[in-house]
């Protein structure tokens, strides 16, 4: 159970496959220009990171460690091609906006870096229950990116999610101002890697506070304890 | 030894190299159907947005022919679908580019009714600024609509410009050689149609073998 958490813990915050360990950022910087291109990607990464996950736990102690690697390339490329076939099929205008940018999971270090750091090591759920948490780690940055590069850069959230998620969907449109023209910093590439560097300070900054105050409380703790030695 | 580990270790990835491109080849088998209808619904779609439904009574995704013109592009095989109403020629649905955008190829589609004028534009790709440039989209931006019922009168005709230039087409504001690119694009493309329509109707159709 303590292990779940720990992975748990990991994925969605103190090893963030996007605000810690930097993978993956191609796709994170290009793709966050409104929330749902992000979920989608962040989706797409989730399933394939999942499935290869969970592939590559089931086959661990039958490959070689000398051919481990093209193995877990192999099963990656297969997973995001399956993926890629399937959004082709099932939702045909996020596939369009998102372009290249499916295909480009394969390129996702985040993906193969589980398949070697943690899933070629460990039994099926926890793997699998890894591969979930790095993925939705990885698509709530996304779309916590998403959502303010859309907000600052065209004044609205879920543009186009009737893309994602169906035709009813396009009711989730908000228009929370509007401008004559487009920020355009926030919409562009430059305006991806200010927000990513935000969000990675932000979490710093979190992190500090969370450590000061459990730093504080074992000294507190000290002086009663020293008192009752000091009585008996 | 060295040899039966290569033998070993080859047959292994053989069969993992086997295996995923078999789930492969079965989800394409699978989903094959789904994308071709996919694709399908968005060229009529794209058909429908430049030229009314109402207007011709013929499968128009299945009546075209390829054409390669330096007017509609710098590339070769370009599509134009043949809009007929109980066969009479109606309209023609070109496909052209135009590479004189900010940033790579500007893909069209313009239909032109018989007597030589634009039915609609949209522009079905693009890679210009967002914010800037990407007002040609028809869901930025009605700009693309005011070539609805114009046409050309000749090759010389100087309201085929945007405003800056002396012609009757708004340049958006902090970009005008997307805009001057687009109209440069369609005035070809109907200079094309207005001299080739009927011989382009009576040409073999060349569409079934065509996927979109």
């Amino acid at each position: 159970m303590s292990e779940l958490k720990t992975l748990y813990k990991e994925g969605l915050w103190g090893n963030n496959p996007a605000l810690v360990q930097l993978l993956g950022l191609c796709p994170l910087l290009a793709v966050t220009s409104t929330i749902t291109n992000a979920l989608g990607l962040g989706l797409a990464t989730l399933l394939v990171l999942v499935g290869s996950n969970i592939t590559v736990s089931i086959v661990r102690n039958w490959v070689p460690k000398d051919i481990r690697i093209p193995v877990f390339v192999m099963i990656i490329a297969g997973f995001v091609t399956i993926v890629q076939l399937l959004m082709n099929a099932y939702t045909f205008g996020l596939y369009q906006s998102l372009g290249i940018f499916i295909p480009l999971i394969v390129t996702n270090c985040a993906i193969i870096g589980r398949a070697e750091a943690f899933a070629s090591k460990n039994p099926v759920h926890l793997s699998a229950f890894d591969g979930l948490m790095m993925g939705l780690g990885f698509m709530l940055v996304l779309v916590v990116l998403g959502a303010m590069r859309e907000l600052v850069g065209q004044g609205t959230l879920f543009d186009g999610a009737d893309l994602l998620l169906g035709p009813w969907a396009a009711i989730l449109r908000i228009e929370v101002f509007s401008f004559d023209s487009q920020f355009l910093l926030a919409i562009l590439p430059p305006g991806a890697f200010l927000g990513l560097g935000l969000l990675i300070a932000a979490k710093n900054v979190i992190d500090a506070q969370i450590k000061s105050k459990q730093v504080a409380p074992p000294e507190a703790e000290k002086g009663p304890r020293a008192r009752v030695t000091s009585l008996t | 030894m060295i040899i039966s580990s290569m033998v070993k270790n080859g047959a292994i990835l053989c069969g993992f190299a086997l295996l995923t491109t078999g789930l492969v080849a079965t989800i394409n088998t699978l989903t094959a159907d789904k994308i071709a209808e996919q694709e399908q619904l968005q060229l009529t779609n794209q058909l429908q947005e430049v030229l009314p439904h109402s207007k011709y009574s013929n499968e128009l995704s299945q009546d075209c022919v390829i054409i390669s013109d330096p007017l509609l592009g710098p590339y070769d095989n370009q599509v134009i679908y043949r809009a007929r109403k109980d066969n009479e020629p109606v309209a023609l649905v070109i496909r052209h580019v135009t590479p004189s955008g900010y940033s790579g190829d500007i893909n069209l589609l313009s239909a032109v009714y018989r007597d030589g004028t634009v039915a609609g534009v949209r522009v079905t790709k693009h890679e210009e600024t967002p914010g800037l440039g990407d007002k040609v989209e028809v869901k930025k931006s009605d700009w693309i609509t005011t070539f609805n019922a114009k046409t050309v009168q000749s090759e010389s005709d100087d309201r085929w410009a945007v405003k800056k230039d002396g012609g009757q087409f708004d340049q958006f504001t902090g970009a005008t050689i997307t805009p001057r690119a687009v109209v440069g694009s369609v005035k070809n493309a109907v200079l094309y149609a207005q001299d080739n329509f009927d011989a382009l109707f009576t040409a073999a159709n060349a569409c079934p073998e065509v996927t979109p």
